[in-house]
């Protein structure tokens, strides 16, 4: 049974550690040849006195009582890290020679991402097969905790519970991820074909065309986004009514041009950059049309910061959807919607504290907010791997 | 240790490169030594590891290079092994490095003289005062402008052999025991270039530092080095003092480097009087924007098959010419005729066919072919474009070109630029100029980017093409052994105006204009004693810009 250590000891600790490994290393070093512990600097023997620290608080926090989210954590985040290295081993030995290549150049970060994405992906399109019952299906039982074990109040029906008016959260989860992934993929694709077209078209053509769009570009982002998507589905809803299928459409609308205004920006600075270059210069002379030189001379060269830009965006998108739906005006129900579960069983959280069944009731909200940082996550992994490769940066 | 002893003694040095999981051997058990105050010329072609050797012998490697094996002696340090701490205390110190570009190389946002002091301050070799003091005192010695002032400007305020200059007084800030120069006048022309030679080699001697000059350029090595080594894709392939190494070269791939600037095409006799130009200028005056005109009633013609040289220094508005034939700045006033037929100004005005008749090749081939392309692609779109072929008429002449090129298609037809070599490059470059079948290409610097064998080879190829095509060349230089080579006119450019136009015997041949005297003057020749004879012909002050400033 380790103790834990009071915030006093413990940054008296790390100072201690810090000093012995800097003065005790450089003594060592010098006596071995050691180059690492001869050369370390004081802020490094400072970090590695923080780490050793830190990881004895984890430890003990661990293997002592309580603690159930932290120990969820760990197993979460160890189980990850297998699962990531496994599926990268997996690449790397089954594959053409152009995947396993692509493998190999991975780290564990991007290949979990990719794994994840990929099951996201596949829970999205075979929702209707994968799913126990109907999104909009309701049972008898309301409020079933997760876990499906009848002592501790949940059903074996309902593996992970039910919401608070009977209807199945494992099933709710698998079409939110049809629903909420779904909507945000279009709505980016949207985004990304309005604000790449505009934006080479500014780099393109430049002066007063490119002044107009930029200048609209700049008041549109002038406004903060989520209250001005509010602004516009009220005004939205307010002219051309409410039905539900309605108000899904003006929110794909709505955040496609509003996002767009960031993918213009990045599509006009990145073809501003290839219209100066001698091969475009050699294409305009040669008297190729506008839409030749934007979709044959830009766009392939522009393809890598765009695939990027791509990725980050589906996070922002997927995001304000999200909060959109926690709002009450995105997604409407009866569809399963990540941000809506978020909402309708948030008081749960408070239920945390209390022993035994506490935590599993607190999960309820979790799950669906755990499943949109999940995604979240994945994306950016894959984006950074991606943005590495194509700044050329080397380890 | 004994005055003797090498300053620098690098053995059995082996270097891999790791680029996308593959090793490549870079510097292949080169050895090399130097003594105290003499200069080593390190010469070969691109990819010889010229660079990578110089930058090792700071105990140095660019990413994704490794040292494998020998080991480099600095004064009895071993720099493969050193800890971070010594070689700090070296760099800057007692080892300094000029690097190619220094544009590039200084920070824009720090006065000069400050990024001067740097390196004193940090060494804790002086104060601010004193250091300050001391660039003053190099930059008066380095001949450059106004030596009190210069310095507190900012590096964009400064001319290109200026800010080399001021680069070479910041590596002797500490006063090194050596200094690496890395192609340090590549860059510059060739008026500018002479005085950045004057200025290091005058500063080297006085201070008796040791230098390894790296360059492709036999003629500047020749002036500047005491011994010579060269270099073949990472193997030594030998070493001589200079003087020995240029008068009898031993190995046969040092005696062909030494032949390239002998390839001289006869000029051709001048057109019939009458004959029709291809193209023709007629009082052209252009201007960015509403600024000062940067080409002043220039006019001349271009008659079939010959290759008219227009020669200056940068700035002097060659290339602003060749945007007004193109048609990309429309002049302000004067015409351009094609065949006697004036063109509309603006390119985009002009038909498909006016356009397909006036060609380009440009001087970074990296930057004009589309990297995303296939080369079949890259030269088969203009074949598309302007003849109409589609399929597999398209592939077979995309294949004819290719051949024209000395390239095989089966190899080549499939790959991406990145995948070639910089000669290579130029050649697809100049095939997407043939594959529209145009009467007149302009040739923008097209060698200026390529080591001189490679270069001989662009020259001669183009040589050919113009008598199988009867092709007009307008050739954009400011390399003089260019013209000779393959010029048969040559029209001299300073600041937008045109000083003298001719054939080109006329023009290699006494009495001169001023101006094209100086540009003919300041080409370095590959004698050993060409640079002193010029500073006891003419002094160190009417060289370079000076000179130019005093017309």
């Amino acid at each position: 049974m380790m103790p834990s250590l009071s915030f006093t000891y413990w940054s008296a600790l790390v100072v201690a550690g810090a000093l012995a490994l800097y003065f005790g290393g450089r003594q060592i070093g010098n006596a071995s040849g050691i180059a690492r512990l001869r050369d370390m600097s004081v802020t490094g023997a400072l970090g590695y006195s923080l780490l050793v620290v830190t990881l004895y608080q984890g430890a003990s926090l661990y293997f002592g009582p309580g603690a159930t989210f932290f120990k969820w954590a760990v197993h979460g985040v160890i189980g990850f890290g297998i699962t990531g290295y496994l599926f990268q081993q997996l690449g790397r030995h089954v594959g053409t020679r152009a995947t396993k290549k692509l493998f190999r150049s991975m780290p564990v970060t991007a290949a979990l991402g990719i794994l994840l994405i990929l099951t996201y992906a596949i829970v999205a399109i075979f929702a209707d097969f994968i799913a126990p019952y109907g999104q909009a299906e309701i049972f008898k039982d309301a409020n079933l905790l997760p876990g499906g074990d009848p002592g501790m109040g949940g059903s074996p029906d309902h593996l992970l519970g039910t919401d608070q008016i009977g209807r199945d959260i494992l099933s709710r989860l698998i079409y939110g991820a049809q629903n909420t992934v779904g909507i945000a993929f279009v709505t980016t694709l949207l985004a990304f074909f309005i604000g790449i077209s505009l934006g080479f078209l500014a780099a393109t053509i430049g002066g007063a065309l490119d002044q107009v769009l930029s200048r609209i570009v700049d008041m549109l982002m002038s406004i903060p986004q989520l209250i001005f998507a509010l602004l516009l589905m009220t005004i939205a809803t307010a002219w051309f009514g409410s039905e539900k299928g309605m108000v899904t459409l003006f929110m794909i609308l709505i955040i496609a041009v509003l996002d767009s205004t960031r993918v213009f920006r990045l599509s006009r600075a990145v073809g501003m950059n290839i219209v100066v270059m001698d091969f475009f210069e050699a294409a305009k002379l040669r008297g190729e049309k506008l839409s030749y030189l934007i979709f044959s001379e830009i766009a392939p060269n522009a393809f890598a910061p765009l695939l990027a830009e791509f990725g980050l965006r589906f996070c922002f998108v997927f995001l304000t959807i999200a909060s959109l739906s926690f709002l009450g005006i995105g997604i409407q129900p009866p569809l399963a919607d990540w941000g809506t579960m978020v909402r309708d069983l948030s008081q749960f959280i408070a239920y945390a504290p209390f022993p035994v069944v506490g935590p599993l009731t607190a999960s309820l909200p979790l799950m669906a907010a755990g499943a949109i940082a999940l995604l979240t996550v994945a994306v950016n992994f894959v984006v950074d791997w991606m943005l590495h490769r194509a700044s050329g940066l080397k380890e | 240790m004994s005055a003797t002893e090498p300053l620098v003694k690098i053995s059995n040095l082996e270097i891999d490169g790791i680029a996308d999981e593959t090793r490549t051997r870079i510097i292949n058990n080169v050895s090399l030594e130097l003594n105290r105050g003499e200069v080593m010329g390190l010469i070969g072609e691109s990819g010889a590891g010229k660079s990578t050797l110089g930058l090792a012998a700071m105990g140095f490697t660019r990413d994704g290079c490794e040292i494998v094996g020998g080991n480099i002696m600095f004064d009895g340090i071993d720099l493969v092994t050193a800890t971070p701490d010594v070689r700090r205390q070296l760099l800057g110190k007692r080892i300094a490095y000029v690097a190619q570009s220094a544009a590039a190389s200084f920070n824009p946002a720090h006065r000069i003289i400050n990024q001067h002091a740097e390196t004193p301050l940090c060494h804790g070799v002086s104060n601010r005062a004193e250091a300050e003091a001391d660039a003053i005192n190099l930059y008066q010695r380095l001949r450059l402008p106004n030596p009190d002032e210069i310095g507190f400007r900012y590096p964009h305020q400064v001319s290109g052999g200026q800010l080399q200059r001021a680069m070479t007084a910041m590596a002797m800030s500490c006063r090194p025991d050596l200094i690496i120069f890395d192609e340090p006048t590549t860059a510059l022309d060739v008026t500018t270039q002479i005085e950045v030679l004057v200025a290091i080699r005058e500063i080297v001697e006085q201070f008796q530092t040791a230098a390894i000059y790296i360059t492709h350029d036999l003629a500047v090595v020749a002036q500047m080095a005491d011994r010579v080594k060269v270099l073949l894709r990472g193997d030594e392939v030998e070493e001589a003092d200079t003087r020995t190494m240029l008068a009898a070269p031993r190995e046969d791939y040092t005696k062909s480097l030494w032949a390239v600037r002998s390839f001289q095409r006869p000029q051709k006799p001048l057109a019939t009087r009458g004959a029709v130009p291809v193209i023709s200028l007629r009082n052209v005056t252009a201007a960015y924007g509403n600024n000062d005109p940067v080409v002043r009633d220039v006019s001349f013609d271009i008659h079939e098959g010959r290759t008219v040289a227009v020669v200056g220094e940068s700035g002097s508005g060659k290339s602003t010419t060749a945007r007004c034939i193109t048609g990309l700045l429309p002049p302000k006033t004067g015409e351009i005729a094609f065949q006697n037929k004036v063109l509309p100004a603006d390119y985009r005005k002009r038909s498909v066919d006016q356009l397909r008749q006036v060609q380009m090749i440009y001087q970074m081939a990296d930057t004009a072919l589309n990297p995303r392309k296939r080369i079949g692609e890259i030269i088969g779109r203009p074949v598309e474009f302007y003849l109409g072929l589609k399929g597999a008429k398209r592939r077979r002449r995309v294949e004819e070109l290719l051949e024209l090129i000395e390239m095989d298609p089966r190899e080549y037809i499939n790959r991406l630029p990145s995948e070639l070599s910089g000669g290579q490059k130029q050649r697809i470059g100049i095939a997407r100029a043939l594959a529209a079948e145009p009467k007149f290409i302009i040739c923008d610097e097209v060698t200026s980017a390529l080591d001189q064998l490679v270069a001989e080879g662009i020259l001669k190829l183009l040589t050919r093409l113009q008598e199988e095509m009867k092709l007009s060349y307008m050739l954009i230089t400011h390399d003089l052994s260019t013209v000779r080579a393959i010029a048969d006119e040559v029209v001299v450019m300073k600041d937008g105006l045109i000083v003298e136009a001719g054939p080109k015997e006329e023009m290699f041949t006494p009495p001169h204009h001023a101006y094209t005297d100086l540009l003919l003057s300041s080409v370095p020749e590959m004698n050993p004693d060409w640079l002193d004879e010029l500073l006891a012909q003419r002094g160190a002050e009417n060289l370079g810009d000076a000179a130019v400033s005093k017309m």
